[in-house]
């Protein structure tokens, strides 16, 4: 009776805070979506600038990537938030959650686009510049949309992985998921029945991001070209 | 119809000297097969004419433009200048009657349907109208060349390039190929082919020049290069490619 009761009761409290929950998870998705989309266009300018920019223009990608890479995600979020306004530069929370996961995630998304451009024969290269294209319409016609969806589960990945870690801005006050749950946590002291509900959501986001992503895969499969890999 | 002239032409890889002063000129409407071991500079040759690859010393001229000159707008060149490489020519996620539409509309800046008008007769003349559809991978390697080559017919080139077109291909597959180019070749277009196949060299062509070490070793009328070339190195060439040739009696002891 004892045991029923209390799975009774846990039941009842996890549907009770899952509303709240479900609005942390609203704000985590919106920071998750916007900074991958914002990381995606700098990924793509800076990977395309390391394959075929000029010397100076690389060197200045490549540190971009080196300098993001080599430092932690929840540093660049602490030095944005209460190191900029230092030299004037205030953001919000919810503004430095977007940008820093974006740019730190754009370092991450130019060298998977990277090396989408590079596994492209050169040939196809060779053959568009012929065909009397510009650099430009090479890129865009025929080297993208192979390399594209050569990385899509590369960039899947790095979604997900940009969802959890967008976590980490609870550090600063934005209240995305993680943080509403400490918040819950600290009003309930229950932190095992909050903390399960929160990896809960995390995994469904996720999961449905990836179902997602497999059938856009599927869908932009060129016939015939990416075949089902067998043994 | 153009003509192409090169003129002491000189690349160097790093270390390796791949062209040593490349000197070769092709009348307009002439049909030239080079030859050569591989390593010996064929390729890079055939990219420096359409600028693909930038050479260190030398010029080389389409007409009167200089292709070598910095300022030559190169994409106008190439408008002119069709090609087929050896292999990965077609671009994969296209679809047959888009790999050959899109240079010209986005490069020739034709409208849509002027453009599938002559994309089906082209793909007509290699034999291929029923494949507008299909995409590149559901073609065998035969098939996606004679594609190659309708997209380069389909700009109406004045010079048409082909390096080893055939090379790649399985054994079977080879002569679907080599018909469509002997078709091409009885047009007025001026043609430089690189290829391994010396019986085809020898019925299209109006000459042959043997490259060996970066430098033109030998040129001349594709029967007096087949049959008595001057020069021992064309000589040692032409026997190992044509070993088929040899006699089977002759191996009967190995």
């Amino acid at each position: 009776m004892v045991f029923i009761n209390s799975v009774y009761d846990i039941l009842y409290f996890i549907i009770s805070i899952t509303p709240f929950l479900l609005r942390g998870l609203v704000n985590t998705l919106r920071i998750g979506i916007m900074s991958f989309i914002f990381g995606f266009l700098l990924g793509m300018v800076v990977g395309v600038c390391r394959v075929s920019g000029g010397r100076a223009i690389s060197t200045i990608a490549t540190s971009y990537v080196e300098v993001i890479r080599g430092t932690p995600l929840l540093v660049q979020i602490l030095f944005a938030y209460f190191g900029l306004p230092f030299i004037g530069i205030k953001l919000s929370p919810s503004i430095v959650g977007v940008v820093v996961i974006g740019i730190n995630s754009g370092a991450y998304q130019a060298e998977i686009i990277r090396s989408g451009i590079l596994s492209i024969p050169q040939e196809q290269l060779d053959v568009a510049k012929a065909l009397g294209m510009t650099n430009l319409q090479v890129m865009r016609y025929v080297i993208l949309p192979q390399a594209l969806r050569n990385i899509i589960p590369a960039l899947v990945n790095e979604f997900v992985t940009l969802i959890k870690d967008s976590s980490l801005v609870s550090v600063i006050g934005e209240v995305e998921l993680t943080r509403c749950g400490e918040y819950i946590i600290s009003r309930t002291f229950r932190p095992f029945e909050v903390f399960f509900v929160v990896a809960l959501l995390y995994l469904v986001v996720c999961f449905t991001f990836s179902k997602i992503a497999s059938l856009l895969e599927r869908r932009v499969r060129v016939p015939g070209y990416f075949k089902v890999y067998r043994w | 119809m153009s003509t192409v002239n090169i003129i002491n032409l000189h690349k160097r890889f790093g270390e390796l000297e791949v062209l040593k002063g490349v000197n070769l000129s092709v009348r307009s409407g002439e049909k030239l097969v080079i030859i050569g071991p591989s390593g010996s500079g064929k390729s890079t040759l055939l990219k420096c004419i359409i600028g693909l690859i930038k050479p260190d010393r030398g010029d080389i001229y389409i007409d009167n433009v200089r292709v070598t000159d910095p300022k030559t707008d190169l994409i106008e060149v190439r408008k002119r200048i069709g090609v087929v490489f050896q292999s990965n020519n077609l671009f994969y996620h296209l679809t047959v009657l888009k790999n050959i539409t899109l240079p010209l509309i986005k490069v020739h800046k034709l409208r849509e349907e002027e453009a599938i008008k002559i994309a089906l007769r082209v793909l007509k003349e290699v034999g291929l109208e029923d494949k507008v559809d299909s995409y590149p991978a559901e073609l065998s390697g035969g098939q996606q060349q004679r594609v190659a080559i309708a997209r380069a017919l389909a700009i109406k080139p004045r010079v048409l390039l082909m390096d080893e077109p055939t090379s790649a291909l399985d054994p079977e597959l080879i002569d679907e190929v080599l018909e469509v180019i002997e078709r091409v070749s009885k047009r007025e277009i001026t043609m430089i082919i690189v290829t391994h196949e010396i019986d085809f060299a020898e019925d299209i062509s109006d000459r042959i020049a043997f490259l060996d070490g970066g430098v033109i070793v030998e040129e001349g009328p594709p029967h007096e290069i087949i049959y008595n070339p001057k020069k021992r190195r064309t000589r040692e060439f032409l026997r190992r490619v044509l070993r088929k040739r040899i006699p089977i009696s002759a191996n009967t002891h190995l």
